[in-house]
């Protein structure tokens, strides 16, 4: 048996894997699920769906996952790990359910596999001269060794004379224990490769391939010829099988699943919590390499929001990203967000661009604004860079409904990266691209852009780091005032030192607490049972802002402006700590 | 003598025939954990049950139930559950089928007590996409009648039942009395504050096929039985052919044969049950 495990062996035929069916295949006595995704990909996975055990070669090839029948469950093309569980859209455990794979390689019109074969599928040069042509293959009750050992006696006709009967056939082991035949009549010759699968102890399936596929019309015919030649041979093999003492079924091991996998995973109770369940009703190519995905309630109306919020989005893989709203003034009925697809991404833009499908439910928060936009400016000017675009897009289009004074700077690498043309149509002349500067041209833009600094004027910037970074100087050096410049960062960039260890007084609370080195702020309150909101929790986004009472706060931000931070008055509480002993929060 | 060696399994009542169903003096056959059994009933209602092989002079327990022939071929441990509901006087009792089903008793029982599946396999009716939540419900296992009970179970159902005009969350209560019977409570759209009651009593045939026999007691004026019966014969035919292609047949009951998620809750807490009781009949019993 262990042997055989080691082998290759054909399990299906190249055509039974038509465009988007799954085929239901067995060897060594394991079934397998084996389908074929879009790209090409052929997948031979263990028959059961890691959850309740349903036969996943029942399940539904859409092209690029497999989904399971009973709960929805879906399982990626390649790597089988399981994308997406219906029943959790909220609080999904950061753990990777993974199916069971098999090695898969389709040659000579055969897909090849095993249980665990030693290096590559066999390679044989009597197929390399022509194109090879697999027959229908036939099951066999009986064991693989007795029909192996039958097919030396198989006699056909070559291709080119079907319909006579005088030609002699010569049988040899050929390459990878195959059954080698040549029938010869005249000056004509075709040669047959037979392979037997062990499907079980007492059940084959005889495939075979013929060295050169037939001329057009005669296909059929060479086809119906082996037909029935091996199906006579089969009625021969299984009247002998019969005669011998039935062998036991082979009983292939069930593998266990990980520790991790087999417990329940717990509900989360404090921390960041997704209350609002939405289905994405619309995804689509926003501009290169940005999706924009459109989230409409599953129950009930979606709640206000305002020019500049954020979601925070549950995604199936356990992460939580933060994506700011889009939607324009009274756009209430969904929620449209724009997910750039980082090449470096840990799996949460991976995660929204490849594994969330249209029609999937997403838990998210509901929409918080931290970069809140202030409509009594004398003039606005918002300053986008790349996917920075979204949350000013939301405010212009505020802006623009009410006929306020304003413009949208968009840097960008092309018009193709340009997101959301549809809605930067509507901006009219509001919206002044600037597409393809490097990060000197960028400056010279910026300090033309922010020359003509007035009072009530206000300047709301997102983008990339470095970008915003320079647009905050540029801005200071023509006499901008912080309370006029306005920023989100997507991240804080900012190494992080958590080495203190200082106190809390929680003055509302009354609770004191000991924040040790290697702790959040953040964490030791919620370890204590105060709930706090935040989201990015990273420094980024401003939800678990908190104000300081006593103390002189340690700002690891990139949310808070300078005069903010040295006004010592709010913290971070995610990143942020204490550069004093002891700190007084109004919790 | 008997091919069943669980005395855990052997001692139980199991349902094994609708009495609708039979006449009075005729003989049926059935067959219940690999043994052939003929059983009857004479025209007072009275049943009887044997084995097939011993003859009509040793009878085995007998006693009719919420509609069934119910027998045992050990030594009945206790009485059979009680479900209360079953005896108001306005309610419509009436068995929906018993249908044979290629899998294991503890499999089936498991499928009831699911709602995860709703959406994918009741389509429409049961359930419907994007309504694919399991809420948080509470399980807990009685000690006082050691049986399963879940309850604050909600789902949302676009036609739960003949007498539902449109979607709804529904609320569901299951109770698991029995190794291989579950009796669930759902919210009746007839009556806000009383539930209808749907019940399975399954008959091990052997350790993978089952005979499911499905017991309603309803409030529902508007329709006539049939209707009613179809309803519920069209929602086990779709579960039919998920519960034929489970594998392994039988329930494993070690916690690492599969991957369990929250809403398995219920599940869990069954294998759980069944580890306890030491079943070894239609499960893969844990290693030791």
């Amino acid at each position: 048996m262990e042997t055989l495990q080691r082998n290759w062996y054909p399990i299906a035929s190249s055509s039974d894997l038509p465009f988007r069916h799954t085929f239901h295949g067995q060897l060594l006595g394991r079934e397998f699920a084996v389908w074929r995704a879009d790209d090409g990909y052929v997948n031979v996975w263990e028959n059961r769906c890691l959850h309740r055990g349903v036969r996943l070669s029942i399940g539904i090839n859409d092209g690029a996952e497999l989904k399971c029948q009973y709960h929805g469950w879906r399982y990626a093309n390649r790597t089988a790990g399981c994308t997406y569980i219906p029943a959790h859209p909220a609080d999904a455990p950061a753990r990777t359910i993974c199916n069971r794979t098999y090695p898969a390689v389709e040659q000579y019109g055969l897909i090849w596999s095993g249980e665990s074969p030693d290096g590559e599928p066999p390679q044989i040069a009597e197929f390399d001269s022509g194109v090879p042509f697999a027959l229908r293959p036939i099951p066999v009750n009986a064991p693989a060794d007795l029909v192996a050992s039958k097919l030396g006696e198989y006699t056909f006709q070559p291709s080119a004379r079907i319909d006579g009967d005088g030609a002699t056939v010569q049988s040899e082991i050929g390459p990878a224990g195959c059954i080698s035949l040549m029938s010869a009549e005249d000056d004509v010759a075709s040669r047959v490769l037979f392979f037997v699968q062990p499907v079980d102890s007492n059940r084959s399936v005889i495939r075979g391939v013929l060295c050169e596929c037939p001329e057009p019309p005669d296909e059929h015919a060479v086809l119906m010829h082996h037909n029935q030649r091996v199906s006579a041979l089969r009625d021969l093999i299984e009247a002998e099988a019969v005669k011998l003492p039935t062998p036991e079924p082979m009983q292939p091991v069930i593998h266990r699943v990980s520790e991790e996998l087999a417990s329940m995973p717990q509900q989360t109770l404090s921390g960041r919590t997704a209350p609002l369940r939405v289905q994405v009703s619309r995804k689509w190519d926003a501009a290169d390499g940005i999706a924009g995905i459109e989230l409409t309630a599953v129950n009930g109306q979606l709640p206000t929001f305002q020019p500049g919020a954020h979601i925070d989005v549950h995604m199936p893989n356990g992460l939580v990203r933060q994506y700011s709203l889009t939607n324009g003034p009274g756009e209430t009925q969904s929620y449209t967000i724009g997910v750039k697809l980082e090449p470096d991404s840990r799996g949460g833009s991976q995660c929204m661009h490849e594994d969330v499908r249209q029609g999937d439910v997403l838990a998210i928060s509901e929409p918080r604004n931290n970069f809140p936009l202030r409509r009594d400016a004398i003039e606005t000017l918002f300053v986008a860079g790349g996917i920075g675009i979204t949350p000013l897009l939301s405010m212009a289009r505020a802006l623009g409904h009410s006929n306020l004074p304003h413009e949208l700077h968009y840097f960008a690498q092309s018009g193709q990266h340009m997101a959301f043309p549809d809605v930067l149509a509507s901006l009219d002349e509001a919206l002044v691209p600037h597409l393809g500067l490097d990060p000197q041209a960028t400056g010279k833009q910026l300090d033309k852009l922010l020359g003509g600094y007035e009072p009530a004027m206000h300047l709301y910037v997102c983008g990339p780091g470095p970008m915003l970074e320079a647009t905050r100087r540029i801005a200071a050096e023509h006499g901008w005032p912080d309370e006029s410049v306005h920023f989100e960062y997507f991240k804080n960039t900012n190494e992080i030192d958590d080495s203190s260890s200082f106190e809390i007084d929680l003055a509302r609370s009354v609770m004191t607490l000991q924040v040790p080195a290697g702790k959040t702020i953040l964490e030791v309150l919620r370890d204590s049972g105060v709930d706090v909101p935040s989201s990015c929790e990273q420094g980024a986004c401003g939800t678990c802002m908190t104000t300081v009472l006593e103390g002189e706060p340690d700002h690891q931000d990139v949310y808070l402006n300078e005069s903010e931070k040295s006004s010592g008055d709010c913290i971070m509480t995610c990143v942020s700590r204490a550069k004093s002993d002891r700190l007084v929060l109004d919790i | 003598m008997t091919v069943c060696t669980d005395k855990t399994v052997l001692d139980q009542w199991y349902a094994i025939g609708a009495v609708a169903e039979m006449e009075a003096g005729v003989e049926s056959h059935t067959i219940l954990l690999e043994e052939a059994l003929c059983y009857a009933i004479d025209g007072l209602g009275i049943p009887r049950a044997w084995r097939q092989s011993v003859g009509e002079q040793n009878p085995l327990p007998v006693q009719c139930a919420y509609g069934y022939v119910w027998t045992c071929l050990g030594e009945p441990s206790g009485d059979i559950f009680t479900i209360p509901e079953f005896f108001e006087t306005d309610r419509r009792n009436m068995n929906a089928a018993s249908i044979g089903v290629n899998v294991s008793a503890p499999r089936a029982i498991e499928n009831f007590l699911d709602m995860g599946h709703f959406p994918y396999v009741h389509t429409d009716i049961l359930g419907v996409e994007p309504h694919t939540e399991v809420k948080e419900y509470d399980v807990e296992i009685s000690e006082k009648n050691d049986e399963i009970l879940a309850t604050r179970c909600r789902f949302f159902q676009p036609m739960a039942s003949t007498a539902s005009g449109g979607g709804a969350d529904v609320e569901y209560v299951y109770r698991v009395p029995h190794p291989f019977c579950s009796v669930l409570y759902k919210s009746s759209p007839m009556d806000e504050s009383r539930m209808d009651v749907i019940a399975v009593f399954l008959q091990p045939v052997d350790q993978e096929h089952i005979r499911a026999h499905m017991m309603l007691s309803v409030l529902d004026e508007a329709n006539d039985d049939k209707t009613i019966r179809m309803f519920q014969q069209t929602i086990f035919g779709q579960d039919k052919p998920i519960l034929e292609n489970q594998f392994p047949k039988r329930l494993p009951l070690d916690p690492r044969a599969e991957t369990p998620i929250r809403a398995d809750k219920s599940a869990i807490t069954y294998r759980r049950w069944l580890s306890r009781k030491g079943i070894s009949y239609g499960v893969i019993p844990a290693a030791a």
